[in-house]
């Protein structure tokens, strides 16, 4: 299989699904002309034109609503944020519209729509650009959201977000970006469904899982810890909601032991959720209370050796991975 | 390049013909500080791109490079307890309203003698002990926060002024719309000044807005509206001053569209393939800061004079520079204590 970059396989996945449907239609600052703030949309200008391919001004709840709007009549827009920072300026579309026209309609009008943009923590970007957003969004029913951690499951991922009759969330990552991994060839046409999760390596001693930036630490941390006779089993669940509660309580039942790996702050989201779902469906397998690895409880600091003690490490997954083993 | 109709463009080369006689010589001697404080961010940024280039400086580095005359055009003609509020792009500002080198300078490098103890970086900026009240990473999510401080020094009856900085791309948003109406409404002390670089990013105004006069929005607003070029530093100064002074005066609120451009990227990482070096070249005649020296001299200002207000800015940034790289990083208990402010509880008070 070839080898493509994070980058590359998205935008793939937008031009394939431009190309077979007219109805989709890009829309974001700087995605046109400029090619991109991180370059995933590189080419497409020239490819698809302006008429599919649409530069907005700084206006997020003004395109954003736009897109929202479109969907309702027909077209299947997706929105980029620069960053999902700047997705908080359109929270109110995306919370009071998006997630919520199909059910105040009756079930009679639906929302087809993709938010999508680099997620989390750049370098240095400090506290206003360095939110893992996920926990604002996967709380709300009428919203789908996906977080792909490696090449291949962002194109398939995005494709599937694309042709999806709901609004989806679709989280990347600046510093995913540039990761390669191995993607099928554009005639496969992969589709990867959105709410299965990926068993990224199998091991019997303790689950661990993470999506994200944070699934490659889990990984490299994964990777000692074999050296010292401890197998893990990391699962990335890429979709966050709805999540496949089966695949991680399955993995939990076989290790008895598990760590949820993720980048948003402790309190709350995602990562309880996954913790609380343990301890409901799986609590008389476990040997040891399920643990969390987080950013820490702060807003990110702009100090390099600050973020970086912020920020999940492959030393702090590895600790909590030795304190659910109890060596 | 858009040229305002009332104020043709003077040709950056040297003074205007015979303009000196139309100066007081005190008139004359206020531009030689102006000018210092121009060159010092000039030179300030140089040295923190280099820094930056050499991995001393992270994150984004937005340089003021070009824009200078607008923040120090504006702080003269503010009052030292006057409000203000910049974007991202706010070392001009910051080193303007007085804020020491070494502080921005150590802030930059993620030190804690840093003028946000190494925590804000080169977007988040602030200096409340000079009323600078912060550089904000969210297009638009600032100008609200200007209208409040104005809101209070109305509430409060103080004669105050908040200035509020912003680029030219940040006109679209909600933030600015919302932000606009009230003090309009509200008649607040407050001057919002654009500063129109022709570029947000790689979007010129031409494909961001339809309309290219800015003050066009003020009428709606219930503003006064003022649109003049930014690279005269004097200028610039005696214009804000007429907003500020209908601002304290109680006449409310004044829009201001400064017509500037920026040399650099809009940031480091910026390849810059939106417009042409010829552009830039052409826009770097009216280089705000070669500009005010060839005025100077112009007005028969000595030489050595200035040569040696120079070597001094040269000696400010270096000492800045040493400060940084010596001063101690940026510190963790400070990471966590900065996340509340003690509340009374802790300090033993009844809840
Ligand atoms: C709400 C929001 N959307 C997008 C961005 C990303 N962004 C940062 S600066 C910028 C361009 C702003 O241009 P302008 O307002 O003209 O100011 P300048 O950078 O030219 O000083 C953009 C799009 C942001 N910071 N905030």
């Amino acid at each position: 299989m070839r080898s493509i970059r994070y980058r590359e396989a998205v935008r793939e996945a937008i031009a394939e699904e431009m190309e077979r449907d007219d109805s989709v239609v890009l829309l974001g600052e700087e995605v046109g002309h400029y090619q991109g703030a991180y370059k995933v949309t590189e080419g497409l200008l020239e490819r698809f034109g302006e008429r599919r391919i649409v530069d907005t001004p700084i206006a997020e709840a003004g395109f954003a609503g736009i897109g929202i709007g479109a969907a309702l009549v027909g077209l299947r827009p997706i929105v980029e944020f620069m960053t999902w920072n700047f997705s908080f300026v359109a929270f109110d579309q995306i919370v009071q519209n998006a997630a919520k026209i199909f059910q105040m309609s009756g079930g009679t009008v639906k929302v087809p729509i993709v938010f999508r943009g680099p997620n989390g923590a750049a370098r240095q970007v400090a506290a206003q650009h360095s939110h893992a957003v996920e926990p604002f969004y996967a709380s709300v029913p009428g919203l789908l959201v996906v977080a792909p951690s490696i090449p291949r499951d962002a194109k398939g991922l995005l494709k599937s977000a694309i042709r999806d009759d709901n609004p989806v969330i679709f989280l990347e990552g600046e510093t995913l970006y540039a990761i390669r991994g191995e993607v099928p060839d554009p005639s496969a046409d992969e589709l990867i469904p959105l709410g299965v999760a990926r068993v990224a390596r199998e091991g019997s001693d303790v689950t661990v899982v993470a999506w994200g930036r944070p699934y490659h630490t889990a990984m490299e941390a994964a990777e000692r810890l074999a050296a010292d006779g401890i197998a893990c089993e990391v699962i990335d669940p890429r979709t966050i909601r709805p999540l496949d509660e089966e695949t991680i309580v399955r993995s939990v039942r076989k290790t008895h032991r598990c760590v949820v790996v993720h980048e948003h702050w402790p309190y709350g989201g995602p990562g309880a959720e996954i913790v609380d779902r343990i301890q409901r469906e799986a609590f008389d397998d476990l040997d040891a209370p399920v643990l969390r690895v987080s950013s820490l409880d702060v807003p990110m600091p702009y100090a390099a050796h600050l973020e970086e003690r912020v920020l999940p490490s492959v030393e702090r997954v590895v600790e909590a991975v030795r304190r659910v083993c109890y060596r | 390049m858009a040229t305002s109709e009332s104020e043709p463009r003077i040709d950056g080369a040297a003074a205007r013909p015979g303009e000196a006689s139309a100066y007081s010589v005190e008139q004359r001697e206020a531009l030689v500080p102006l000018y210092r404080t121009m060159l010092l961010i000039r030179r300030f940024e140089e040295e923190a791109a280099r820094a930056y280039a050499q991995g001393k400086i992270g994150g984004f580095l937005h340089l003021y490079i070009g824009q200078e005359a607008v923040a120090v055009g504006a702080e003269a003609a503010l009052r030292r307890d006057d409000y203000v509020f910049q974007t991202y792009r706010d070392h001009g500002t910051a080193l303007a309203r007085g804020t020491s080198a070494r502080a921005c300078m150590a802030e930059l490098y993620g030190k804690d003698t840093g003028c946000s103890r190494g925590l804000g970086g080169s977007m988040h900026f602030f200096d409340a002990s000079r009323h600078f009240f912060g550089g904000y990473g969210i297009v638009g999510g600032h100008v609200a926060l200007a209208a409040g401080a104005a809101f209070k020094a109305k509430y409060r009856g103080e004669d105050r002024v908040s200035v509020c900085f912003l680029g030219e791309g940040a006109i679209n948003i909600g933030g600015f719309h919302e932000a606009a109406s009230l003090a309009g409404l509200w008649k607040l002390p407050l001057v919002l000044v654009v500063e129109n670089n022709s570029y947000a990013m790689g979007t010129p105004f031409s494909r961001s807005s339809p309309v290219e006069d800015i003050t066009r929005k003020a009428a709606g607003y219930g503003m006064a509206g003022d649109r003049f070029e930014g690279h005269d530093v004097l200028l610039v100064r005696d214009r804000i001053a007429q907003a500020v002074a209908r601002a304290r005066a109680g006449e409310g609120p004044t829009l201001v569209e400064v017509l500037t451009y920026r040399f650099r990227g809009h940031s480091m990482s910026d390849p810059g393939k939106y417009r042409t070096r010829e552009e830039v070249e052409e826009r770097k005649r009216f280089d705000p800061v070669p500009l005010a020296r060839a005025r100077l001299l112009g007005w028969g200002i000595d030489e050595s004079r200035l040569r040696a207000l120079e070597q001094s800015v040269e000696d400010e940034v270096a000492d800045a520079v040493r400060f940084a790289e010596t001063s101690a990083p940026a510190r963790e208990d400070v990471m966590r204590a900065c996340v509340l402010a003690e509340r009374a509880s802790d300090a033993g008070g009844r809840a």
